[in-house]
């Protein structure tokens, strides 16, 4: 079993390690400044959530390491596959935060869904697992095609479970394509503690049968979260395979806004882990090492919020769409001539109702309704 | 024109398309090295290497998943599926991802690939090799799914399913991959990196495999010879000279030809392998109930598998569709 990686202390027991190589004042505050902005984000979709503006929303909270690290540690050409956990990470690639509210939301007009190809991030993906062989097939792609592209996939531990993990990994494995498999072990998957995931200690140790490097990372550590994909990025780019990559974290929130944790875990817990998020470490690190003051964080934390304002007014200027959204992009070659006369059914519908208001059925002798009996 | 096997056909279609762009890759298991089980892809290896002719892992889930994540890339992969019965372990990439990645993405990253499907029964297979799944796909929107029964198809239809840009499901059928040779044009029907309106209509229409005016019985696949040998034997001994079509486009229907047909005729009749219940039969019959009704002499018949596992290949016959049993089951339609 991999020692943990870590850099940042948490201002008690946890001594701090030098600054990795590579990352000055300005790189640090640009992590920063993406921690912040998740960090707003999540928070502000939950509101939306609670307030009913937006539909059943998978919070992160706690969990913005592993995501701002690892993408730090990208080429801005290189492949991202999100799950629902990570929905909001293409934000910090140039994806308007509407367009993710308005996945939230159910629905955002045409700009609901984002053109993959144009931010380099996979569509956000629902069911467990299954992006993993997609994450392997870009970076397979990239490598027939003599380009110097990666691929990274975020996943929890419970994704381990499924089978397209192995898959993934295997294929990966199998023709060395330059890929980072980057799992966010916060150590629940709905009610599912991870020990009723995995017979092994880590998922880190998983690696060996894939004859990869797998990595332990502190995951409310971005630093930490961000070498660790910096050099299994620079193994891949140099030919020697994918990575594994374990960030230990903890699920600080619930599942998702439908989940009551207080069923299946004692909230004590949480308050084990909670001093180890990620955006008042960093602050906290970087405020001993003289690089954040009052003033940048304030005004850090002003952009971000303006920016999901911002994404709040585009998602309210939205009209929802009519129901010919249902048929418009299933193919790009056009509609079959099943969309048209089914798209006709739902207007022919709503057409009538419209037109006259409903009447009470009316009975006939034969048809009559049977009387209630006592 | 050379003249071809539906195998050699489809292997032509490969090495065209491959010569044509580099962004083709084909990719299954035993695909390279032996050329495929039944060697559909014999000769692409040594001809354009191995980074794009791919023996992959024994992993149908693995070899589709990673196609999507080739294809968001800007590759055009074309999978084999070994037999039918191994697409099982990649239902959930297909329906979940292949199908939806138009819808998921307001049609900008389709998952452009190519899945081919060897499907059927009659040649005397373990279990799992006789399958025909191509319901289940057909059912699954997002997807189209299409199926030739002449080497000339196999090869424009392979072509436009390779140059399409939604996903294809290729289902080709092994019991007639060497059964006879046609005649298969040299010249490329349309450019591979525009072809969108050509390929469309090529993998969506119907096409009249037998001239007749009786009856008309829709099939595809590997029951289409069987129909035209079934309307033979009944101009033969009856003197009633049946019309045969075939599908080839099982997702979407070709809802004019089998409307226009069934109505012309009065008589139809459904023919397939795959098992009756919710297969493609029961909408093709719908669709001529529903909407050219007063056409009709009578109710449209269905010939097909049974509603149970494909059986064990000794009872294959019992199973299939055979001459026979379509000639039984026209008389009746014709009868009613």
């Amino acid at each position: 079993v991999t020692e943990l990686l870590r850099v940042l202390g948490d201002g008690r027991d946890l001594p701090d390690k030098p600054i990795p190589n590579g990352l000055g004042e300005k790189e640090l505050l640009e992590i920063f400044r993406w921690l912040v902005i998740l960090r707003t984000f999540d928070e502000r979709a939950l509101t939306l959530q609670r307030q009913g503006r937006v539909g059943t929303y998978p919070m992160f909270w706690g969990e913005e390491a592993t995501q701002a690290g690892p993408l730090y540690a990208c080429e801005e050409t290189d492949w991202i596959f999100p799950s629902y956990r990570q929905c909001a990470v293409g934000i910090l690639r140039g994806i308007p935060p509407a367009t993710i509210l308005g996945w939230v939301r159910g629905y955002g007009g045409p700009a609901g869904f984002y053109n993959p190809r144009e931010y380099r991030v996979g569509p956000i993906i629902v069911p467990i697992a299954t992006h993993l062989p997609h994450a392997t097939g870009a970076a397979w792609a990239a490598k027939i095609l003599g380009d110097r592209t990666s691929s990274l996939a975020w996943f929890g531990e419970g994704a381990t479970s499924e089978g397209d993990f192995h898959e993934g990994l295997n294929f990966a494995s199998v023709f060395k394509t330059s890929t980072v498999f980057f799992c966010t072990n916060n150590q629940w998957a709905i009610s599912t503690p991870v020990s009723r995931q995995m017979g092994t200690r880590t998922v880190a140790e998983k690696a060996a049968a894939y004859g990869i490097p797998g990595i332990r990372v502190d995951g409310f550590d971005p630093l930490a979260c961000y070498v660790a994909t910096r050099d299994a990025l620079e193994r891949g780019r140099n030919g020697d395979g994918p990575t594994l990559i374990e960030a230990v974290t903890y699920r600080i929130k619930a599942h998702g806004t439908a989940d009551d944790p207080s069923l299946y875990r004692d909230e004590a817990e949480v308050q084990k882990w909670i001093h180890l998020e990620p955006v008042g470490r960093l602050a906290e690190f970087l405020r001993r090492a003289a690089v954040l003051d009052d003033e940048r964080d304030q005004a850090i934390r002003a952009e971000a919020k303006e920016l999901i304002a911002e994404g709040v007014r585009g998602l309210e200027s939205i009209e929802q769409p009519g129901p010919e959204v249902l048929f418009d992009h299933v193919y790009a070659s056009g509609k079959p001539w099943t969309f048209d006369e089914q798209l006709a059914e739902i207007r022919s519908v709503a057409r009538q109702e419209s037109a006259e208001p409903p009447q009470p059925p009316q009975r006939t002798g034969e048809a009559e309704v049977p009387e209630e009996r006592g | 024109m050379p003249t071809l096997t539906m195998v050699e056909s489809l292997n032509r279609a490969l090495h065209e398309a491959m010569d044509t762009s580099n962004r083709v890759v084909v990719m299954g298991e035993d695909v390279a090295r032996t050329g495929g089980v039944f060697r559909v892809t014999a000769g692409l290896l040594k001809r354009f290497g191995d980074e794009r002719v791919i023996d992959t892992p024994l992993s149908e889930s693995g070899i589709v998943g990673t196609a999507v994540g080739m294809s968001l890339y800007g590759m055009l992969p074309v999978v084999e599926i070994q037999f039918d019965g191994f697409i099982y372990p990649a239902l959930e990439q297909i329906l979940v991802h292949v199908a939806r990645f138009g819808w998921r993405t307001n049609a900008e990253a389709t998952a452009n690939l190519v899945i081919r499907i060897p499907f059927g029964g009659g040649v005397r297979a373990p279990e799992l090799h006789s399958d025909s799944p191509e319901g289940l796909l057909a059912h699954s929107p997002g997807l189209k799914v299409v199926c030739p029964a002449t080497p000339s198809d196999a090869r424009a239809m392979l072509l436009a399913a390779i140059a399409h840009p939604d996903p294809v499901v290729f289902m080709e059928p092994k019991r007639i991959y060497r059964a006879g040779r046609q005649e298969v044009a040299e010249e490329m029907p349309f450019d591979l990196h525009t072809a969108n309106g050509a390929t469309t209509t090529m993998l969506s229409t119907a096409r009249v495999a037998r001239d007749g005016e009786a009856l008309v019985m829709f099939a595809y696949g590997s029951t289409v010879p069987l129909c035209i040998e079934a309307a033979d034997r009944l101009e033969a001994q009856r003197g009633v000279n049946p019309r045969v079509v075939d599908l080839r486009s099982l997702y979407p229907l070709d809802v004019e030809a089998i409307c226009t047909h069934g109505a012309d005729c009065g008589r139809a009749l459904v023919v397939h392998e795959a098992p009756r219940m919710a297969g493609i039969g029961a909408e093709v019959s719908s669709l001529i109930h529903e909407r050219v009704m007063l056409d009709l002499e009578a109710p449209v018949g269905r010939v097909t598998g049974f509603d149970v596992p494909f059986p064990q290949f000794a009872n294959e016959e019992d199973y299939l569709p055979s001459v026979d049993r379509i000639t039984a089951g026209a008389i009746k339609v014709l009868e009613f």
